[in-house]
């Protein structure tokens, strides 16, 4: 769970990184999205990443089911509040956190990985390029019918996936021994900080595609990849 | 100044491991406050048997807060409710309201069983102590004092390992059934000084696969063991344990 989770944490952040390219500039998004299309070592990526997904999901099951079988079936009649502010929420909750995650996993592959990786290896033809991703992002975002939903529904699944992290990634380097008397409270800062950092990153993006600011205002999806430059983008339209 | 409180006490009756068990409820009256909560359970079993009923069965045996064995679930908290951390023999009813109702319960884990009332089987930690909570090398004569040189910091620290009683309030309080605080503490207070190393390896791997053989949970770090140990060890112990698991792994 650790070791997947952590290269998970690793992947957000690059794709975290690669978003905000989104915010300045059409071109070098989408010339992002063009070293990360159909490329062979981009499918195999992706596929070890399908392979990390499942191993951290898989074991997440099966830990479950132990931990459940060894709590047995009697429940404490009363449950004070005792250890709270000692015990976290997302510690507590972390697997349901993780369905809505899965969830939201596949929310985002259906708007965007569907379109853009799996449609140019299938071929697909549709009204924006599988190459315009700056396209698919104003799409998914703005433009398409029920947008404000879509991202009302991405906000909800960062929120999940900072509480998630707010707890997986410190209890990963606690687990792989990384942590201790000193260096538990300086890992657990570092991971907030780090996790949250991330996750703006995400919610700043969507926020400001949904806001209308990436897209010309008068652009259908159709113009697709005559969006790629919002200086082009009022001519074009 | 010492004063009397009356309460309801709910307690937990279960005439084994497979019985279904309930609560029964009792008025206590005029239980003076400075009156521990194993010396009021004694005034309740008095009263219990003076009424013709069974008495309440539960754990007990030194009551200074140093054998482990006492355990109870008090109000929904291991050893009832104490901001520094201390076992149920030295709980006292001042810490408790005139008028208010007290539930007893008993560790409720898949690895400790009822065996009646609120006595539970914890012998799945001496198990795992015989899996390798020991060392097993001759140390001949008592060495002089400078001989073997450990750090201060060291010592305290392996001495706070050491003071873990192995009463299972980590495994009661932690939705996973996880004994890993305890063996944690175990395996660091040996781990920490240098008769302990010899055997490091060989000691986590074996307890650790007691612990997975005997029913207990995974470790998912929600640190609720941490909260409500009597002894206050602390999960950084769990991270050394981890770290001695792993080393003894990449040995093999």
């Amino acid at each position: 769970m650790s070791v997947t989770g952590l290269a998970l944490i690793l992947f957000l952040t690059f794709h975290a990184c690669m978003n905000v390219a989104a915010l300045f500039s059409a071109d070098a998004y989408n010339a992002i999205c063009g070293f990360l299309g159909a490329n062979w070592y981009a499918v195999a990526a992706t596929a070890a990443l399908a392979a990390l997904v499942a191993l951290h999901f898989i074991f997440a099951i099966i830990l479950t089911l132990q931990n459940r079988k060894a709590r047995g079936n009697n429940r404490y009649a009363v449950s004070t509040k005792v250890n709270e502010g000692k015990v976290e929420w997302a510690s507590k909750n972390m697997f349901v956190l993780g369905l809505i995650v899965c969830l939201g996993l596949l929310l985002h592959l259906w708007g965007f990985w569907y379109n853009m990786m799996f449609a140019e290896l299938a071929g697909c033809e549709s009204q924006i390029s599988p190459t315009d991703g700056y396209g698919w992002i104003v799409y998914n975002f703005h433009d398409r019918p029920g947008a404000c939903i879509f991202a009302a529904l991405y906000i909800v699944w960062l929120a999940a996936l900072w509480f998630h992290l707010s707890h997986g990634m410190w209890s990963a380097f606690q687990t792989l021994g990384a942590s201790g008397k000193t260096w538990l409270k300086r890992v657990k800062l570092i991971s907030l900080i780090w996790n949250t950092i991330v996750i703006l990153m995400f919610v700043v993006v969507v926020v400001y595609f949904a806001l209308g600011f990436g897209s010309c205002g008068e652009c259908t999806s159709a113009c697709g990849d005559a969006c790629q430059q919002a200086a082009e983008c009022g001519a074009a339209c | 100044m010492a004063k009397n409180i009356s309460f309801t006490i709910k307690y937990w009756k279960q005439n084994g491991p497979k019985d279904k068990g309930h609560f029964d409820t009792h008025e206590m009256k005029n239980i003076p406050d400075d009156t521990s909560f194993l010396e009021m359970l004694d005034i309740l079993n008095e009263e219990l048997i003076e009424e013709g009923k069974e008495p309440f069965v539960f754990d007990h045996d030194c009551r200074e807060g140093i054998c482990g064995m006492c355990s109870l679930y008090i109000n929904g908290t291991p050893h009832g409710k104490t901001a520094t951390g201390a076992t149920t023999c030295q709980l006292y009813m001042r810490r408790f309201k005139d008028g208010c109702t007290i539930t007893v319960e008993p560790w409720r884990s898949a690895a400790f069983p009822v065996i009646k009332d609120c006595m539970v089987d914890r012998s799945a930690f001496d198990k795992i102590i015989q899996a390798g909570g020991y060392t097993s090398v001759r140390t001949g004569q008592p060495q002089d004092a400078n001989a073997i040189l450990i750090p201060k910091q060291d010592a305290d620290e392996a001495m706070d390992c050491a003071t873990c009683i192995g009463c299972g309030a980590c495994v009661a309080a932690c939705k996973n059934g996880s004994a890993m605080l305890f063996i944690s503490s175990k395996v660091s207070q040996l781990a920490l000084l240098p008769q302990g190393k010899p055997e490091a390896a060989k000691r986590v791997k074996a307890m650790v696969a007691r612990m997975d053989e005997l029913g207990f949970g995974n470790c998912t770090n929600t640190r609720a063991c941490e909260a409500v140990c009597p002894k206050n060890e602390t999960i950084a112990n769990i991270a050394r344990l981890n770290r001695e698991f792993l080393k003894a792994k990449a040995k093999d």
